[in-house]
């Protein structure tokens, strides 16, 4: 079975005067893909993603995301993706049902929708004790698994993580990977922007941009393989300033 | 005359920052605090640059006790605190100067020791600190740290948010500044940087749970670790925790690490396993343990 392409990039470009941020880039990601889009400070990652959720015009090119163009239905998109981030995530004054109340409300479910989820997301990260907890109480690895979940609560076609476990202990990052595989294992999309390169390992697929181009796109396996190197760490030292190790 | 910390202990309110910790630096030493954000790393930093006066337990620099002799620490110390700490709208070659006299030194007096560091930003000298990038902020923060030719550097999560290229050149000059002597405090929530200082202290929760070389930690790791690959992680997860021999299974890029009960066993029977359970493209392979294995075992 041939999996449906949710995200396909033909040649996407912005250009902000002369400066080209990002330079005719063209990918596509499967249903249920982990796709990590990597690149140094600068290379052009934020301006790529902020076309590909809706929130910037592209220059010239052809974008379609979750089956919607990026030009005319930026809508819909923002209707079928969710967003994590480690800056922004939940609001620390709510406490955790309020949170999920409120983001199940932004994302227009009903009532009774928002009720179901609830009490799904507070049972299956064992939140029961301290759903009537203030966010800002909580250590930051529930934050982070409870912002997670709630990404997905309007059941988006594509997440996308914006460097979701920097920071975190080995073993919450770990659960955490493990709600994201859950998460591509059902279906949905998940579409990881980072430069941290250890979190590039567990992508099924990377992209690295460099100067607003995709240089290098493939799994880390096959990446480590084509540039004789034992890391994704080495792989982009290599590609991104051509530094022999 | 390195670093010093005997039973120091500091809380906040109710939450205990750091509880009953000892080590020593030795003098020129490159030494690592590896922890996660909230472990206690920078109520060390705070401490040990006089910023924070601890609850219990006493800790000298440079031969100096932190609590009374906090003047003579504050001159022969440099602290690169997380956040970006310069000023702002005061170009390079302003804060560097800055940071000069408040020493009552000049930027010539020991340009030899940030030479290298700074002729990376001197093209952008009238530029703004604010409007630098993220790499040369940090390249200008370390320089303001070092113009009085401190004794002792403190840096403080200094590769958090930078991308690899500027990790590698940030790691590069420590090392240099290593071999002129300079004892070096560094903290890091990436694992894998561990591997480049002399000893490092795993911290978590406020306790630090190792202290040793970084080969030594990794060679106390008590079991053998296999890399098991399938077609479906998370498939392959779940099958491997239901597995009776199973000691522990984490996530690790493109495999998981897998260790099992028993002090032997055949990788046969676990792969009969894993193809009963529908797995295919199964792959057992023996491996190294790394510093996030002893971290996750150490914090078990």
């Amino acid at each position: 079975m041939k999996k449906e392409n949710v995200i396909v990039a033909e040649e996407l470009t912005k250009a902000f005067g002369d400066f080209k941020a990002v330079n005719a880039i063209s990918f596509e990601v499967k249903k249920g893909e982990i796709f990590g889009f990597l690149g140094a400070n600068g290379a052009g990652k934020t301006t790529a993603m902020k076309m590909l959720i809706g929130i910037s015009k592209p220059s010239s090119g052809k974008a379609k995301v979750a089956g919607f163009d990026v030009y005319t239905q930026t809508e819909s998109i923002k209707k079928n993706i969710g967003y994590m981030s480690q800056k922004f995530a939940l609001y620390d004054d709510l406490t955790v049902k309020e949170n999920i109340t409120f983001f199940g409300g932004i994302y227009g479910l009903s009532r009774a929708k928002i009720k179901e989820k609830r009490e799904q997301l507070i049972s299956e990260l064992g939140l029961e004790g301290i759903s009537n907890k203030l966010v800002g109480s909580l250590p930051l690895g529930w934050k982070q698994k409870l912002s997670f979940s709630v990404s997905l609560i309007h059941e988006p076609k594509i997440v996308f993580l914006d460097e979701p476990t920097g920071g975190v202990d080995p073993i919450t990052r770990r659960q955490f990977w493990e709600m994201i595989y859950k998460a591509a294992d059902q279906g949905t999309t998940i579409f990881v922007t980072t430069h941290y390169m250890d979190e590039a390992e567990y992508c099924d697929r990377v992209s690295i941009m460099v100067e607003g181009k995709i240089e290098a796109l493939d799994t880390p396996k096959k990446l480590k393989e084509q540039f004789k190197v034992a890391s994704m760490n080495d792989v982009f030292l290599k590609l991104a300033r051509n530094i022999e190790l | 005359m390195g670093i010093s910390l005997s039973n120091i202990s500091k809380s906040y309110k109710k939450v205990k920052a750091v509880q009953d910790i000892s080590f020593d630096v030795n003098p020129g030493e490159l030494f690592g605090l590896i922890g996660p954000d909230g472990a206690g790393k920078t109520t060390i930093f705070r401490i040990l640059t006089t910023l924070l006066i601890p609850d219990d337990g006493t800790a000298s620099v440079a031969g100096f006790d932190v609590v009374k002799d906090y003047k003579a620490i504050r001159n022969s110390v440099g602290y690169m605190p997380g956040r970006f700490s310069l000023y702002q709208d005061l170009t390079v070659e302003e804060n560097l100067t800055f940071f000069a006299t408040i020493f009552g030194t000049t930027i010539e007096e020991n340009y030899d020791l940030i030479e290298d560091i700074y002729v990376q930003i001197e093209p952008f000298k009238d530029r703004r600190a604010g409007k630098l990038s993220g790499g040369m902020k940090q390249k200008l923060a370390l320089c303001c740290a070092l113009i009085h030719k401190p004794k002792v550097l403190f840096l403080d999560e200094p590769t958090t948010g930078v991308d690899p290229v500027s990790r590698k050149e940030f790691w590069e000059m420590l090392k240099r500044l290593q071999k002129k002597g300079i004892t070096i405090l560094v903290s890091t929530p990436y694992m894998d940087e561990a591997a480049l200082c002399d000893r490092i202290a795993l911290i978590q929760d406020g306790e630090i749970l190792e202290i040793d070389t970084p080969e030594a930690i990794v060679n106390k790791f008590p079991k053998t670790i296999y890399n098991v690959g399938a077609d479906n992680m998370y498939k392959l997860i779940q099958t491997l925790k239901g597995y009776k021999h199973l000691y522990s299974v984490f996530p690790f890029g493109e495999f998981v690490h897998y260790t099992d009960k028993r002090d032997s066993f055949e990788t046969a029977e676990l792969k009969s396993y894993l193809e009963n359970a529908g797995l295919i493209d199964i792959s057992i392979d023996a491996t190294q343990p790394n510093i996030e294995d002893a971290f996750m075992e150490l914090a078990k």
